[in-house]
């Protein structure tokens, strides 16, 4: 929504891509609420994305039957990666240019191809006013379109199996004589009064943030953005915009170019596989034994530091602790068979048990 | 929700909150004073203003930042801004520009002076602060001085007159594998100018305050309007909480 007012008045062009976006900041009425919500938006739909992530591998969502809605959501997810990063380069900034530069020439590092595709990324031999131009093409049409498509298929997909709970039960295996599930409420009134209350804590963050903090310290607007583009001068050290750095530190803690592509491509794409890798009889955490809290506990700490790594410069100490981490993140996906299995667990009642 | 997922979740919540402190705190260079700008102090913009129009707009220009939203914002009438700040434009919805062409300024200092609309944003406050104050003498520039924040800097000291010439010492440590590590290690008074240490430091606190101001003139408007946002807010949180409260009082 706040997409269409900015591209009322911004100019997708290497010349005047940066001045346009001072210029909505600036003289346009209003301009600097519907950036600054933009900007904060991207990174709120990440945080509102892990935390939905991060919930639905507490309570094992991902299981049986729900694998297919599982599948749609990493695809949205990758979607709205290739989204971010689309945007991203549109303020033309020095950091806009300069990570697109980087993340672009990974795919350089793939044998035989590699330079044949980048240069089809780009339309050109570097990034240019013509990559601009193409990435605002991807970021206002195709992939929003990508996106609403997508979101769609995962909500229908979730019609059709039921929303888990916290409990990991199948409330549909009892119903009362009217065949409504017996531990289910209705979606109105019940959960439109409790995600009204959900919203406008939502909102209260989200202002905090456009009207208080709209950089958040430098990680939801890099520092080096304000800068127009400049060809010549590399920025001190190009980090990614936060969301992306856990994967980003992964990628650095690989010394060899095309291993490191490798690994970075896993890391996003392993997460796919959980339905698969999770062995274990029970969704919920509740019902699981220590094994499988400690793993899940020690990845999320991991995910974070591998995300503030990423932020760092890759140099020194930071180097043997991205790749500390790295190979815990590994660890966490690809023992998954085997410790998830061997996790005691607990009964599961057969009905969602009441808390307090 | 259980226990369990509370306590995760107010973990990654403290630790994201805990991280972000962490880097706004970091970056940037050692031993930087911090500028301690008062961005509301009106009294301080305007001198700042007027510092920049005598001092900076000779060479840098202020290309986003038009002179009638400096006038609104500083509180200044349109004669004020015209007799004191506008020395090379003629209406005052024109942006500030340099008198200076870019070609004979990259001849002159081998670079052409960057744009001051967003320094101090993309460098931040303290950045500009401790440069404007750190200059020193140095016999292989051409200009005469260094600058401790940004070496080998084509850019002369404009501000002697006020601020005198100083010297900078520096501390040489070999280490053990026959590196060596320079810090520095203070400034030293060569000649006095025109204001002593704390009126000279007054006078850069108030231009950094204006280059702060003109990063980003909305700043002080966003964050009255966003009081206003979540006092409402907070007001129909109340509100929709007693409604859930209400219908959620039947399931057990």
């Amino acid at each position: 929504m706040t997409g269409i007012f900015l591209t009322m008045n911004y100019k997708p062009s290497a010349a005047d891509a940066f001045a346009s976006v001072e210029y909505i900041m600036r003289d346009v009425e209003w301009g600097w609420l519907i950036r600054y919500m933009h900007s904060t938006g991207a990174s709120f739909f990440f945080i509102v994305v892990y935390l939905h992530m991060f919930r639905a591998m507490l309570y094992g969502s991902y299981k049986k039957p729900r694998e297919l809605i599982w599948l749609i959501g990493m695809l949205i997810f990758l979607v709205l990666m290739a989204e971010a990063f689309a945007g991203y380069l549109l303020p033309w900034g020095q950091m806009s240019y300069w990570g697109a530069q980087v993340i672009i020439s990974l795919f350089g590092a793939i044998p035989w191809v590699g330079d044949a595709l980048v240069e089809i990324i780009r339309g050109d031999y570097s990034i240019s006013d013509i990559t601009l131009n193409r990435f605002f093409a991807l970021h206002v049409i195709l992939l929003p379109l990508a996106l609403i498509g997508l979101v769609f298929v995962h909500i229908v997909a979730l019609h059709e199996v039921g929303s888990n709970n916290p409990d990991g039960i199948d409330i549909k295996d009892h119903k009362d004589e009217t065949g409504k599930p017996i531990d289910g409420v209705a979606f109105h009134p019940y959960h439109t009064s409790k995600d009204l209350v959900g919203i406008i804590v939502f909102l209260m963050i989200f202002s905090s943030v456009v009207f208080f903090a709209p950089d958040m310290g430098g990680y939801f607007l890099e520092h080096a953005n304000f800068e127009p583009a400049n060809l010549t001068a590399t920025p001190e050290h190009i980090a990614p915009v936060w969301y992306f750095t856990p994967f980003y530190a992964i990628l650095r803690a690989v010394p060899d170019k095309l291993w490191g592509f490798i690994l970075f491509g896993l890391s996003v794409l392993l997460p796919i596989f959980l339905p698969w890798l999770d062995r274990s009889r029970v969704r919920s955490i509740r019902y699981r034994g220590w094994i499988y809290k400690t793993a899940l506990t020690v990845f999320t700490i991991t995910f974070l530091v591998l995300g503030w790594l990423g932020t760092m410069p890759a140099e020194g100490l930071y180097v043997l602790m991205a790749r500390i981490f790295s190979v815990i993140y590994f660890a966490f996906f690809l023992l998954m068979p085997y410790y998830s299995a061997i996790d005691k667990t607990k009964p599961v009642p057969d009905r969602v048990v009441y808390h307090g | 929700m259980d226990k369990f997922t509370k306590k995760t979740g107010l973990t990654v919540l403290i630790t994201l909150f805990w991280a972000s402190l962490g880097l706004a705190a970091g970056g940037g260079g050692a031993h930087m004073e911090p500028a301690d700008i008062d961005p509301d102090n009106i009294a301080s913009l305007q001198r700042g203003a007027r510092n920049f129009m005598n001092y900076c707009s000779g060479c840098h220009s202020a290309q986003y930042v038009r002179y009638n939203t400096i006038g609104k914002d500083l509180e200044l009438s349109e004669e004020q801004l015209i007799d004191n700040l506008m020395f090379n434009a003629e209406k005052t919805f024109e942006t500030i520009q340099t008198a200076m062409p870019a070609d004979d300024a990259a001849r002159w200092y081998g670079t052409t002076p960057p744009d001051m609309s967003l320094m101090a944003r993309a460098k931040g406050a303290d950045y500009v602060y401790n440069f404007l104050k750190g200059f020193y003498v140095s016999e292989e520039s051409p200009t005469g001085v260094d600058n401790l924040m940004l070496e080998g800097t084509s850019m002369p000291h404009v501000l002697w007159e006020l601020q005198g010439y100083q010297e900078a010492h520096f501390e040489h440590h070999e280490n053990e594998d026959g590196s060596v590590t320079t810090t520095f290690d203070g400034f030293e008074q060569m000649a006095a100018g025109a204001m002593d240490a704390e009126a000279y430091d007054e006078f850069v606190r108030d231009t950094v305050n204006f280059l702060a101001y003109i990063s980003e003139p909305i700043r002080s408007d966003r964050r009255k309007l966003g009081v206003w946002v979540l006092m409402y807010l907070i007001f129909f949180f109340i509100l929709a909480s007693m409604l859930k409260k209400q219908i959620w009082k039947d399931v057990k």
